[in-house]
């Protein structure tokens, strides 16, 4: 049961000459929040990046519930239940809320072309199913009363909110979060704090990249520190903020 | 699909089959039968264009390549004429899939070029191989349709049938784009790295949408040769794929609707212009500029955008979006 959800083994990734990722392990336990910390160009996006196989590592492998997965692309990944979010808001901008929504739960909806063209009575019935599971999802966010309107006609803090209501609607078992309180107020990212908390409860497993430590002391389990690409500390946030390296990388010598 | 889509649908429906009883002139029926069939070609195409962002530079190849299977099988050959049809739309699959598998991989535009590419090919093969397609003055006698020893022999008979069938593929459309294959397409088309991480395939549904939108034309080619019983090959040349394109854009790319009405309007204008004779030429294009600098979107939600505005503003119901462009 308490098998690890995923593992890095000596992950290295390169642009070039640059070592953006440079030989990483590491594991992830279930139903805990790990949060990935370091400056500005450790390497964190492209960590996500590489787990989710938008990009494949050089060397090294991810394996997810034991599985091998970096050489697949980020469809199959999706599939297997690893869901992201991203930094830059991405979402369906000409869809409504709902829409977007009912988009993440493309891998667990079956209706193919066919059906959907001839409109049989079970796609009919599937698209009642997704469309009911995308409100209650909405409602579990906060944002069932702006289901229809336009995705990028709601807030900042909706859209980011949006993104991962997005992202667990195709019911992953493991979460990334790319700096999901960026560009949001202190009262905004207290209750995106509060979120993520409560996904935890629910069991979700959850990968979070962010640089508001306020926020990532307060609700991770474990702290995963990169800087230019290497792994400089790990363990528990009162931990990492006594790490005589981690300290210094931050704030220089 | 929708209530309002569905009762608009019956409305055209209406209005187009009871329009031959008003016209007299079989001319203008022959007109409008070739809009039917342009409709059918313009929205597969724009399935492509609106839903798999990529543009197709050679559905005129398409269309051909489904009017000279037809052609050539039937009355050389003597093949029956619905089952070629349906061969020719595998024939022509098979070919877009050809096509399609190593481009679409790819990031960017490149089935532009290889579509283009793909037409002009095509228009020289039809050219030059005249022992079986008839070379630059065209193949003749095709058989027309029938069903049931009823023989589509006039203007006014086929009228209902390409009209159906242009109709029927419309609906099946909007039924796909409001289906959960559509979403996914909407979705790889408006943002293709978060849809791929949302765990969809979008290669392979880009492929599959190309298929479709070369299988339509490639059908409404073998109607048009069956229809006219005479085709050549200047017909298909690259100018007609341009004209798709630009019914495409000025109805409004991602909106079926506007590809009907796209595709009427520029079937019927140049028509309406023979009345000012040796200016047509140069009306059509000041109307299509026209269109282009004030619609960009096309015409169609442009439209709907303006008629739209004036309700809204009006009322205090302000949750409600503008709901253009999500497939209508």
């Amino acid at each position: 049961m308490n098998q690890k959800i995923l593992e890095a083994k000596n992950i290295t990734l390169r642009f070039g000459g640059l070592e953006a990722l440079n030989g990483l392990s590491f594991s992830i336990d279930p139903h805990r929040i790990v949060s990935i910390i370091g400056p500005n160009g450790a390497g964190k996006t492209t960590l996500l990046n590489a787990i989710t196989g938008v990009y494949c590592p050089d060397s090294g492998e991810f394996l997810y519930r034991e599985r091998q997965i970096s050489r697949l692309k980020p469809h199959q990944i999706a599939a297997l239940g690893i869901h992201r979010t991203f930094q830059q808001s991405q979402l369906f901008s000409r869809m409504t809320v709902l829409e977007n929504v009912m988009v993440g739960m493309h891998p667990v909806t079956h209706s193919g072309f066919w059906k959907g063209v001839l409109h049989l009575p079970g796609e009919r019935k599937e698209e009642k199913e997704t469309r009911q599971n995308a409100k209650n999802l909405l409602d579990f966010f906060g944002l069932l009363p702006k289901a229809g309107r336009m995705a990028d006609q709601i807030s900042i803090a909706d859209q980011r909110r949006l993104e991962i209501a997005r992202a667990m609607a195709g019911n992953p078992e493991l979460m990334l979060l790319d700096e999901p309180v960026a560009g949001l107020n202190i009262r905004e990212t207290e209750a995106m704090g509060d979120l993520i908390l409560r996904l935890k409860e629910k069991g979700q497993t959850i990968i979070l990249v962010e640089h508001n430590m306020h926020l990532v002391m307060g609700i991770s389990d474990r702290l995963i520190v990169l800087h230019h690409g290497s792994k400089i500390g790990e363990g528990r946030p009162e931990e990492i903020q006594k790490d005589p390296q981690v300290v210094e990388a931050y704030l220089g010598r | 699909m929708g209530k309002k889509n569905k009762i608009y649908l019956l409305i055209f429906a209406a209005i187009i089959f009871a329009l031959p009883a008003f016209l007299r002139n079989n001319y203008h029926l022959m007109v409008l039968n070739v809009a039917a069939l342009n409709i059918l070609v313009v929205v597969g195409l724009n399935l492509l264009m609106g839903y798999a962002g990529q543009i197709s530079l050679g559905h005129a190849a398409f269309f051909g390549l489904g009017a000279y299977i037809s052609a050539v099988l039937t009355t050389t050959y003597g093949f029956p004429i619905w089952p070629t049809i349906l061969l020719a739309m595998v024939i022509t699959g098979m070919v877009a899939f050809a096509i399609g598998i190593p481009t679409l991989k790819l990031e960017g535009h490149y089935l532009v070029m290889a579509t283009l590419g793909f037409n002009v090919i095509v228009y020289i093969v039809m050219i030059q191989l005249e022992p079986v397609t008839g070379g630059p003055s065209g193949f003749s006698g095709i058989p027309r349709l029938q069903a049931a020893g009823f023989v589509f022999d006039s203007d006014r008979k086929i009228y209902f049938l390409l009209w159906a069938v242009s109709i029927g593929s419309l609906l099946l459309s909007l039924n796909l784009i409001h289906s959960r294959v559509g979403r996914a397409m909407a979705a790889l088309s408006q943002n293709e790295i978060a849809a791929r991480c949302a765990g969809i395939d979008t290669e392979r549904y880009k492929v599959k949408i190309f298929v479709l939108s070369a299988v339509l034309a490639s059908l409404a080619g073998s109607l048009y040769a069956h229809y006219l019983t005479f085709i050549s090959p200047g017909t298909f040349s690259f100018f007609y794929s341009l004209q798709v394109v630009t019914m495409v854009l000025v109805g409004g790319m991602g909106s079926l609707w506007g590809s009907l009405f796209g595709a009427l309007l520029l079937t019927l204008l140049p028509e309406a212009l023979h009345a000012v004779k040796e200016y047509n030429v140069l009306l059509y294009g000041l109307i299509l500029m026209v269109a282009l600098v004030f619609f960009p979107h096309g015409l169609f939600p442009g439209i709907a955008a303006v008629l739209g505005r004036g309700k809204i503003s009006g009322s205090p119901d302000s949750e409600k979006p503008l709901a253009l462009n999500k497939g209508t």
